[in-house]
């Protein structure tokens, strides 16, 4: 086959070259193991496993599943972010991307829309999980409207920390910190209620955006309504939007 | 002739180290440009700086009279990184798929995969792929979308001497139908071999810059010119 050279540049549209960076990047998290098991199996396994353990440690279950649907955020937008970001910079992929159409702006929102896909799909899956082992929420509209925009800001939040973290540091670093993130994040408000917590400890931890999250899902499986985690995500979301700007670099 | 990179007076610095001190160049369309210089000379912080991911603190730089970064300039330009440049787990027709949507109007994948023998692996992952086949898929990668100007940072670095006489009758090939290239290399005889214009670097400045005789006419060679404009004191 004979190749003709003479330049002819000419992007694709706008929406078809973020929708292939984001199938892209999705399809290298799933095909990866141990992001599979991060986004999927443990996730599943906490929820299969609470159902029959949760009351035993004071947790019941109505409260356990949306904990789940927050934890499944907290690892993606957080940790598998941050991970495969840190070595997208160390392989030069970011090097690369950043001189075609798609541009700094198109990878980063890329990434967000590949991110947004996977935890889409995690909690659905999850919820019809929960649904089918005895999860009974109760259908409040308003309710439901305060926990999808704190899910929003507090996703933003957790990719701003991930893109600061993958954009500064050493990709086995940021393999390291954002592993043990996640795990901290868990007991913070992620899979345990704030009011499990010491008493003293209590309002530090409703001040991140990992409890405020955990605790909006949760009081919105019951049909509450919950007011102040709004303000807490927002705060966050701006606050890790401005990190990640500040100390975001392209190159390793 | 099209001027398609234009740089005047680049600074930047990285702490006290002048990664780029006042470095002035242009590369035109349907030429090879070839940068030379030492490691650490300045020359992959300036195609950074070209594609945006630097910003010089001073100076003027343009892609075909548009502004390194803008919609304008990263659609006409291709790069090949200096080292690996794709993720561990993706393959070669994976990748090259996935470049080409970014583009209306690519060059077909298998045609690409036919020219560079990548074919051959093309379903191996990137991170099992030999040195010189991962540098088969970066040039690929980097004339996919048929750029008007391509960076070529380092492109034959770790080749046998059948896939180097590969690359450079392809880069020739590029470079006839009008594409400005400008390339890397410390390889002296690929300079001469491919360049119409040669630019000396060292220290973030161009030294010297012509055409090969020009800069050969006083030394010798091309080697002997490149040690004289790249002493420790110059």
């Amino acid at each position: 086959m004979s190749l003709d050279f003479t330049p002819r540049p000419v992007p694709a549209a706008r929406g078809r070259q973020l929708r292939a960076h984001a199938a892209m990047e999705a399809g290298l998290i799933l095909r990866n193991g141990e992001q599979l098991i991060l986004a999927l199996l443990f996730p599943m396994a906490v929820l299969i496993g609470g159902r029959y353990l949760a009351d035993r440690v004071g947790l019941g279950f109505q409260e356990l599943a949306p904990s789940v649907f927050a934890m499944v955020m907290w690892s993606s937008g957080l940790t598998t972010l941050a991970i495969s970001t840190g070595f997208e910079r160390r392989y030069n992929v970011l090097e690369r991307l950043a001189a075609t159409p798609l541009g700094k702006e198109g990878i980063l929102a890329g990434k967000g829309l590949s991110i947004a896909l996977i935890t889409l799909g995690q909690v659905v899956l999850l919820a019809a999980t929960a649904l089918l082992l005895g999860w009974r929420p109760v259908l409040d509209p308003l309710a439901g409207l305060v926990a999808l925009v704190v899910a929003v800001l507090a996703m933003g939040a957790f990719t701003g920390l991930g893109l600061a973290m993958a954009g500064s540091l050493r990709p086995e670093t940021t393999l390291a910190l954002a592993n043990v993130a996640y795990l901290a994040g868990l007991p913070l408000g992620v899979l345990l209620p704030v009011s499990a917590l010491p008493a003293w400890s209590q309002l530090p931890v409703s001040l991140l955006p990992t409890a405020a999250l955990g605790e909006t899902f949760r009081a919105a499986s019951r049909g509450d309504v919950l007011l102040v985690p709004i303000l807490v995500t927002a705060a966050w979301c701006v606050l890790a939007a401005w990190l990640a700007r500040k100390v975001f670099r392209w190159t390793s | 002739m099209t001027i398609a990179l234009s740089a005047r007076d680049l600074r930047l610095s990285f702490g006290a180290r002048k990664a780029l001190d006042g470095l002035s160049l242009e590369a035109e369309s349907g030429r090879v440009t070839a940068l030379l210089g030492p490691n650490g000379a300045g020359k992959t912080t300036f195609i950074r700086c070209a594609t945006a991911l630097l910003t010089p603190e001073s100076g003027e730089l343009s892609v075909f009279g548009h502004a390194p970064g803008s919609n304008e300039a990263r659609n006409l330009v291709g790069l090949m990184p200096q080292a690996t440049g794709a993720w561990a787990a993706v393959t070669p027709s994976r990748l090259l798929g996935y470049l080409s949507r970014l583009y209306a109007d690519p060059q077909p994948v298998d045609g690409m995969m036919a020219l560079l023998d990548i074919d051959e692996f093309a379903g191996t992952p990137y991170r099992r792929l030999s040195g010189g086949q991962q540098q088969a898929v970066n040039l690929a990668g980097a004339l996919i979308g048929r750029p008007a100007l391509v960076f070529l940072d380092e492109p034959t670095a770790g080749l046998d001497p059948r896939a180097r006489k590969t690359t450079w009758d392809l880069i020739r090939r590029v470079r006839d139908a009008g594409v400005a290239v400008l390339l890397t290399t410390h390889n002296m005889q690929e300079a001469e071999e491919l360049s119409d214009h040669v630019a000396i670097v060292h220290k973030g400045r161009v030294r010297a810059h012509g055409r090969v005789g020009d800069l050969t006419r006083d030394t010798g060679s091309l080697e002997e010119a490149f040690l004289f404009h790249t002493e420790e004191t110059s």
